[in-house]
């Protein structure tokens, strides 16, 4: 069987890989680049473990080949904090203790992040129905809406100040 | 005074406060390792190849083929395994479970397994392994299980008569006191009422995986996602004749267990994989296998007659429960006979429980196992029972409910227990007094669960900078690092901040008992107020040693040693930088067989809305009380109460194993096996009580469990509000719903 | 792809194929990825109508306000597949050629009157959606065929659609029984045209004209409502399974027709 040569962008890093034409980019993450953020809870696409940013559109990567990512952006959760700054919806999933054992989280993080990205204040239905592809069987979900919701305020605020340093400076 | 277990009721500084916890940067950065994070050099993949059959005769495996593919390192069946065919029952039954021997009990039971390069080409093996079967008649439902002619699963398990053929039930075992049929002749009014529930699965996200490997020196490690490192340090070892002192067994981060991990399934097939092809293997089950292989719950049907007299009292109480144990027996009818009529103070009471042999897996333990549909079954019926009497269901619970000095339908007499107190709550809270909308109705429910102690060990270590690391046994499922940093800190007398807690290993600690039973906080909690009073001891003998006094004269307070009538003290922090030269390093050690685990109750309230068009049912308010004893970090007390509730409403409403006539499993994946998703649930409010347990020195009971129990019933009570008619069968699924509403439709229209 | 002698399929957005390749239920020789091929993740305004690239993934649908404000019943019912994250990447066409009875756009734009555009070694043609799928999992699709595009019609004015599904959660489920109706009203917002199908009640979507005769000429009156609910119960024919009984289907299947009909209606009145 031949491999094949993939090159892409994974956290604002340049990488290449080798890939089986079976394998998804889950496997690729895991397997050959070390990136065990992701988890696969099913395989199938129906819990959300694997979640991850593909040019920024939300996916899980148990549902996309290593191979068709060739020249794209990819974005996991180990690529969510700033250096050793947290990214708010981190913190709050802290704060909140919106985690119970955890295998879960790195997918509500990278989905919640999506659903922030284009929606700055989203109502507790629009947070759940766009947390509907992420399984959780800990916590009911009621932390993890609440730092969700916790977070959306934080983001608003930086940008606010972000925009009055601009208008000032 | 060191290991008194006494309630004590002190003040506390940091217990109860809802500190960060000291793993959760790692979780959520993606960098915390779980099952199948770890990977070793040279390692291999392995793979289990499963029988696509409910029940047959494994005639023949041919490996030939799979073995010459190129890549293929092992290839493993039963053959390679020890043989405990007449030899004690319980190891034969796991081992067979985990690999069958000349039969295939359930679909999904492991019949070979192989050890690749990559995950491609152990695939490509499973398919070159040629297993020859005859396919025999299988029994997937309960009821039908124990009729007369059914297919018998296990020939060779007998109930009590001996000489009797054999049949699927397994054992019979019967609890309660006073005489039930002369209970009844006082009563009344007497209901009866047959139930059923279907299997359900704990569902963690987290599939079982672990990374083995065993030298020819008979040394060996394993990395793995378990509630218990050593019991499956035990279980591996024994299985395959290895020292237990030999294999290193180290528990990743869980991605959620609820009793699911607590038995062995894939590990002793990774470690056998490994010690044949002599090179590390991991080995991942799927999200298929999970299903149907793996650690499902029991399939029920309960029967139960209650009498009251008019003024509200109940005098008898019985109940029939037929509990599925899967293809192998185990102990869950018994369970549910024993928590059935705990929440009630009756004179005549009984619990008959059956384990009943079915061609589905084995079935293990689920978050307070069996208990969830006893009490669908009893409190479905005891609300019935005070529309009977036209009471409210709360007060009727109240007139009936136990106490302390009650004497449990179980055998013990309880001590202070908060069933009454959660009542109560309930009684008061606003949820009760919430108007209902259109097609919506309210149920309560009570729910009760044990709890465990057991065999526990804890080491704690002052560091020379006087900071402290706590060693426990017990894996952390949820929290529990957080709440026994803040035992061991407040313990000590310094900031949560300087006290770490790390999961041990099997090498580095004795033995503890899994975490199961809600037993975690309570029993580790316990071995670490025991550990760092240890520690104290020697603080104070090297604060006495540096001041020239007897150790009599020094106390400890604040973290601080104090001599008595004096105005000296030296920190922890003084004496731990001292102490390479006063006697080298300062540790604590405990080791405690944890008893009076104390007993556990909730009352649950829930409101929905039902669709009487097409039966489906919203879950639109829910609230959790519960007494936790002492809730040691609020946050994941609540937690508890919540993931509890959100697993009962899953399981009252869609989740269930679907067999078809062929008895393969037909739902084994989350999209047809129907957890609940965020969108599907409210925000689940919580109460937490404290009744604080007499045997433990904070007053801690375990609080993970008893969460699961009330929503069943809690549910199944509101949606026959809201619907109109009784539901006695779960899950509540929207056809039920329907063809029940159209049922009662037909019965009370006018007939001609 | 039409010479290749192996097992080969197509690939869109994957979450079709990858589960299938998972579950051991294909063993592909040659996978292609149709989506780098120039316009096919396009939504093009035609002089006719829309085309949408079969590379689209369903959450660009939503996002096309002149699409979503002329189907939304099409837009809606796309949107209802899976999560986000299958959003992201799950086409139409995909849900098309997958041939599941349960597809939840397909009701929909068989009510729409969509087309099929296929190009194959035989050319390009426009098929009606509704004869693109001939059972579970099979299609009239010829080897070396490959739809590239769907395309709906222009709205007259006056004109709604709706879909609904039965499911037992909230979201991320397949559809029970599910129900797509389209509508043009005339003078006095009587209904003029209507076409009527329904989801997973057969082994294929299916047209109920009878349901859609049932609608035509009335303002949606109960009465109407009862025939049209009627006429769908009695054109299932479904099989009872792990998601549903066969009693269950039938009935509710009526109940999302009902209900689809009055969102269309509403709709089509410009009460949203």
């Amino acid at each position: 069987m031949k491999g094949i040569a993939v090159s892409t962008t994974v956290n604002g890093d340049a990488v290449e890989f080798v890939c089986d034409a079976r394998e998804t980019l889950l496997d690729v993450l895991r397997n050959h680049l070390g990136l065990t953020g992701a988890k696969e809870g099913c395989g199938t696409g129906d819990c959300g473990a694997c979640s991850v940013l593909l040019d920024g559109q939300l996916v899980c990567s148990c549902l996309v080949l290593g191979a068709e990512v060739e020249g794209r952006e990819i974005e996991t959760v180990e690529g969510m904090a700033d250096g050793d700054r947290l990214h708010p919806l981190q913190k709050r999933f802290l704060e909140h203790a919106a985690l119970q054992c955890g295998v879960c989280t790195p997918g509500f993080l990278v989905a919640a992040k999506a659903l922030l990205e284009r929606n700055s204040n989203p109502s507790e239905s629009e947070i759940r129905y766009a947390l509907a592809g992420n399984l959780c069987r800990c916590t009911g979900y009621d932390k993890i809406v609440h730092a969700v919701h916790a977070a959306a305020g934080d983001l608003r605020r930086q940008q606010k100040a972000r925009k009055k340093r601009k208008a000032a400076g | 005074m060191a290991n008194d277990s006494k309630f004590t009721n002190q003040k506390f500084k940091l217990v109860g406060t809802r500190v960060m916890r000291p793993d959760g940067v790692d979780k959520v950065t993606g960098r915390a390792r779980y099952g199948a994070d770890a990977s070793a050099p040279g390692q291999l993949v392995g793979a289990i190849l499963r029988s696509p059959h409910a029940h047959a005769t494994i005639r023949k495996i041919d490996t030939q083929k799979a073995e010459k593919l190129k890549g293929v390192k092992a290839v493993i069946t039963s053959a390679d395994l020890p043989d405990f065919t007449g030899g004690e029952g319980e190891l034969y039954n796991v081992l067979e479970n985990c690999m069958a021997r000349g039969r295939a009990l359930y679909d999904g039971h492991a019949v070979a397994a192989v050890a690749a390069v990559d995950a491609e080409t152990a695939r490509r093996a499973l398919k070159l392994i040629k297993v020859d079967y005859k396919v025999l008649p299988h029994v997937t439902d309960v009821d039908l299980a124990i009729k007369p002619g059914a297919p018998v699963v296990q020939p060779g398990v007998k109930t009590k008569d001996k000489k009797a053929a054999p049949t699927n039930v397994a054992n019979v075992t019967t609890y309660g006191h006073g005489d039930v049929e002369a209970g009844f002749g006082k009563a009344d009014v007497i209901i009866e009422k047959s139930y059923k529930t279907e299997q359900v699965h704990q569902g963690y996200i987290e599939p079982h995986a672990c990374l083995a490997s065993v030298g020819p020196d008979g040394h060996g490690e394993l990395w793995v996602t378990t509630q218990g490192p050593f019991a499956y340090r035990n279980w591996c070892a024994t299985l395959l004749g290895m020292e237990m002192s030999q294999l290193k067994v180290t528990s990743s981060e869980i991605g959620g267990g609820f009793g699911g991990k607590t038995h062995v399934w894939i590990e002793p097939i990774a470690l056998a994989l490994s010690r044949k092809a002599n090179r590390p293997v991991k080995l991942v089950m799927s999200r298929e296998e999970v299903f149907r292989a793996s650690g499902p719950t029991s399939p029920t049907s309960i029967d139960v007659r209650l009498g009251a007299t008019r003024d509200g009292r109940i005098v008898a109480a019985d109940a029939a429960m037929r509990y599925g144990n899967g293809a192998f027996p185990g102990i869950w009818g018994e369970v549910g006979a024993m928590a059935a009529w705990a929440c009630y103070d009756i004179e005549n009471v009984r619990s008959v429980g059956y384990e009943v042999l079915l061609n589905r897996p084995k079935v293990a333990a689920y978050r307070a196992p069996s208990a969830p549909m006893a009490a669908f079954a009893v409190e479905s019926t005891v609300t019935l029972m005070a529309e009977a009497l036209g009471m409210d269901p709360v007060e009727f619970r109240l007139k009936n409910a136990a106490r302390e000095g009650t004497r449990a339908s179980y055998g013990p007499t309880y001590g202070p227990i908060g069933i009454v107190p959660t009542l109560e709550a309930v009684k008061k809270h606003p949820h009760m007094r919430a108007r209902l909308g259109k097609n919506q109705g309210r149920g309560v429910a009570c729910g009760f669960w044990f709890n465990f102690g057991g065999q526990t060990c804890a080491d704690l270590i002052i560091d020379v900078d006087g900071t402290v690391g706590l060693s426990v046994g017990t894996v952390d499922v949820g929290g529990a690092r957080a709440s026994l940093s803040l035992i061991a800190a407040e313990e000590l007398g310094i900031p949560y901040e300087e006290v770490r807690c790390n999961i041990a290993d099997t090498a580095s600690l004795g033995h503890n008992d899994m975490t199961d039973g809600s037993r975690g906080t309570f029993s580790s909690g316990m071995a670490t107020i025991f550990a760092a009073r240890d520690a104290i001891e020697q603080l104070r003998v090297r604060a006495a040693k540096a001041w020239g006094i007897d150790v009599k004269n020094v106390s400890w307070k604040d973290g601080k040693a104090i001599a008595k009538g004096k105005r000296k003290s030296l920190t922890l922090k003084e004496i731990a930088e001292a102490s390479p030269n006063t006697g080298g390093p300062i540790s604590g050690h405990s080791q405690v067989v944890a008893d009076g685990a104390g007993v556990s109750f909730a009352s649950h309230i829930c409101d929905v809305e039902v669709d009487p068009e097409t039966g489906g049912t919203k879950v639109v308010r829910y609230t959790v009380v519960q007494d936790a004893g002492k809730a040691v970090h609020p946050d994941y007390v609540e937690g508890q109460f919540q993931g509890g509730a959100a697993q009962g409403i899953g399981w009252a409403l869609n989740e269930e194993y679907v067999y078809g006539k062929d008895g393969r499993l037909q739902n084994p994946g989350f999209l047809d096996y129907r957890i609940p998703v965020c969108s599907d649930l409210p925000f689940i409010d919580t109460q937490i009580l404290e009744i604080p347990n007499p045997n433990h020195p904070y007053g801690i009971r375990g609080v993970g469990e008893t969460s699961i129990v009330p929503p069943l019933a809690a549910i199944a009570n509101a949606v026959s509000d809201a619907a109109g008619v009784r539901m006695t069968h779960v899950p509540m699924s929207p056809p039920r719903v329907l063809a029940a509403i159209k049922a009662s439709r037909a019965e009370k229209a006018p007939t001609g | 792809m039409a010479g290749e002698k192996g097992k080969a399929y197509l690939l869109a957005g994957g979450t079709d194929l990858l589960v299938r390749m998972r579950g051991d239920f294909i063993d592909p020789d040659l996978i292609v990825d149709i989506k780098r091929i120039p316009g096919i993740q396009e939504i093009r305004k035609t002089a006719s109508g829309f085309s949408i690239g079969a590379g689209v993934p369903c959450a660009m649908l939503g996002r096309d306000k002149a699409l979503a404000s002329a189907w939304p019943g099409v837009v809606e019912a796309a949107q209802l597949i899976g999560s986000d994250q299958i959003q992201g990447r799950c086409t139409m066409v995909g849900n098309l050629c997958n041939a599941s009875p349960a597809a939840d756009s397909v009701p929909a734009l068989v009510a729409a009157k969509a087309k099929a555009v296929v190009v194959g070694p035989g050319g390009r043609r426009r098929v009606p959606v509704e004869d693109v799928v001939t059972g579970p999992g099979r299609t009239s699709l010829k080897k070396g065929d490959i739809v590239v595009a769907i395309e709906l019609q222009k709205r007259p004015p006056k004109s709604g659609d709706a879909y609904l599904r039965f499911t037992p959660r909230t979201e991320m489920d397949i559809a029970v029984c599910s129900a797509g109706v389209s509508l043009t009203l005339g003078a006095g917002n009587v209904v003029k045209q209507a076409r009527v199908a329904l989801g997973a009640v057969a082994p294929t979507v299916v047209l109920v004209p009878k349901a859609a005769r049932a609608l035509v000429g009335t303002r949606l009156e109960d009465d109407a409502l009862m025939k049209l609910a009627a006429a769908c119960e009695a054109a299932c024919s479904p099989i009872a399974d792990k998601r549903g009984t066969v009693e269950f289907r039938t009935e509710v299947a009526g109940v999302m027709a009902r209900r689809a009909a009055v969102m269309a209606y509403d709709r089509a009145r410009g009460k949203r």
